[in-house]
């Protein structure tokens, strides 16, 4: 399932959204109409190994800073935030910029589920299945101009409904950023659910990035901002210490993270007794993403 | 006087409850660990739960002499149990690291070289073997006044503990400052020029 991202779904292919929100049917439906041969066969059966995470390990062990920097603190302190309405704004180098709403979002993107391995910069790890959309979609809406070579990204700042911005931990609010071309990539998308329910707000409701190839901390959530820009844009956890969170942040088991190693990691939900597991280069995603990065040095654009 | 009556009270207290009542949280935290009290990943809880402990125990024994000096209360008896205490949960700690969170030796060794903040923790433990060792009252009457000289690695090892603390924090955080700020500020009342003027 994890692999089904070569997208052969339009917009035009619109089914109801609760058809989309349910895997089986997709797959039923995929598999019906034709659309899925003896190549996605094997990839399904390939991607069958990644067991999703329990929905309580998902929902109560975040790192979501803006309402404290203990695990389990964003699923005590985030049903402050309000979600409803909500509006990202989308700017910079656009022909379409303006306020968005979630719902105007919502009603123009094709849904479905992506079940993705999630790595932490912590060297932890889960499988998620994700519903939302690709990101390329969204940014194809507003119209990506020429000189569009990278896409910012910025999280609400509301120290009224976010506890922890009012420390400041980071420099508020979160920012993040994405090459234009990783940013167009099939695997990255918006998420707007987990398991076919809302996604949490611990989780980064109403609307998150995902970039499963990269740590989780790329993947920014409660988005209110998306602005394509010429140059790459500032990034939180760079600002905050550029020595040991750069600007790709791509998983690379090769390239330690300077406190501590990135060779393996441990499934988060796996007890006291859990074996740590390898990690894997580019989270697994090494065929799909490597060749973004052909020349570069990944130690030197970490 | 508050400083007479704790001091009475306090000298009733055997110091093995001291023990006994300091070391519940080891079985409450492993039971907690198990049954999901810590969180939905427990290890890396449980770790850092018995690091803040052991943080906290030399804290309080670098309390025990300035509470004699500035308030009158004598908590002298009980020093050496609350050294000892907090050498127990670093060793915990170490080990829950060590055994489940790092899980082999050379994982273990390569973080202890190649990692700054490990090894600075690692050196705060290294000093702290030898306090444990000569905590005892034939140490004490063996080593006569290099006992006391020796006992003033504690000092150090509060500093190596908060700094490992602050290092390993991600971001800006206040909880690991705080500690080694009242830490620096205890350090600071020994400071004889000091100890004079709070004194006066």
């Amino acid at each position: 399932m994890a692999h089904r991202w070569k997208n052969t779904l339009t917009r035009a292919d619109a089914t109801p959204l609760a058809a989309y929100m349910n895997r089986r049917q997709i797959m039923a439906g995929a598999m019906g109409l034709g659309l899925m041969g003896a190549a996605g066969m094997a990839r399904a059966q390939e991607a069958e190994e990644l067991v999703p995470s329990a929905w309580e390990d998902i929902t109560q062990y975040n790192n979501f800073y803006e309402f404290g920097t203990g695990k389990g603190d964003p699923a005590r302190n985030a049903h402050t935030l309000t979600t409803e309405p909500w509006t990202v704004v989308i700017d910079g180098l656009v022909d379409n910029p303006g306020d968005y709403s979630m719902e105007q979002i919502m009603d123009a993107m094709t849904f479905e589920e992506r079940i993705y391995r999630f790595r932490c910069v912590e060297a932890w790890s889960m499988v998620i299945p994700w519903n939302g959309f690709e990101l390329a979609d969204l940014l194809t809406l507003a119209g990506v101009q020429e000189g569009g070579k990278y896409v910012a990204f910025e999280t609400a700042l509301r120290p009224d409904e976010m506890p922890g911005v009012r420390f400041p931990t980071l420099d508020w609010p979160y920012v993040e950023g994405l090459r234009m071309d990783e940013a167009m990539h099939p695997l990255t998308i918006m998420a707007t659910g987990i398991y076919d329910k809302t996604i949490p707000n611990q989780n980064g409701a109403p609307m998150r990035l995902v970039v499963p190839w990269k740590y989780g901390f790329k993947s920014i959530k409660s988005i209110v901002r998306i602005t394509v820009t010429e140059d790459e844009p500032p990034t939180s956890w760079n600002k905050a210490n550029g020595r040991e969170y750069g600007f790709y942040s791509n998983v690379n088991p090769e390239v330690d993270h300077p406190r501590w190693s990135q060779a393996s990691e441990r499934v988060v939900g796996g007890g006291l007794f859990s074996k740590r597991q390898p990690t894997l280069m580019f989270n697994g995603y090494e065929d799909e993403v490597a060749s973004l990065y052909a020349g570069m040095d990944l130690r030197a654009n970490y | 006087m508050l400083a007479d009556r704790i001091n009475q009270v306090a000298r009733k207290v055997p110091t093995w409850a001291v023990y006994i009542v300091s070391l519940i949280p080891v079985p409450v935290l492993l039971y907690m660990a198990q049954t999901g009290g810590l969180g939905r990943e427990p290890i890396g809880a449980l770790e850092h739960k018995l690091g803040e402990i052991a943080l906290q125990l030399v804290i309080v024994g670098l309390c025990i002499s300035p509470l004699r000096r500035f308030a009158g209360v004598n908590l002298i008896r009980f020093r050496r149990a609350v050294g000892v205490l907090a050498f127990i949960y670093v060793l915990l700690h170490l080990l829950v690291w060590a055994v489940l969170d790092v899980q082999t030796l050379d994982r273990v060794i390569a973080d202890v070289i190649k990692r700054p903040y490990i090894t600075i923790g690692m050196a705060a433990f290294v000093l702290m073997v030898p306090l444990a060792l000569t905590s005892n009252n034939m140490s004490v009457r063996w080593l006569g006044p290099v006992w006391r000289r020796l006992h003033l690695l504690t000092y150090p090892i509060a500093i190596l503990a908060s700094v490992h603390f602050i290092w390993l924090s991600k971001g800006f955080q206040l909880e690991p400052l705080v500690y080694l700020s009242v830490i620096l500020g205890l350090l600071a009342l020994r400071v004889p020029a000091l100890v004079k003027k709070v004194a006066a």
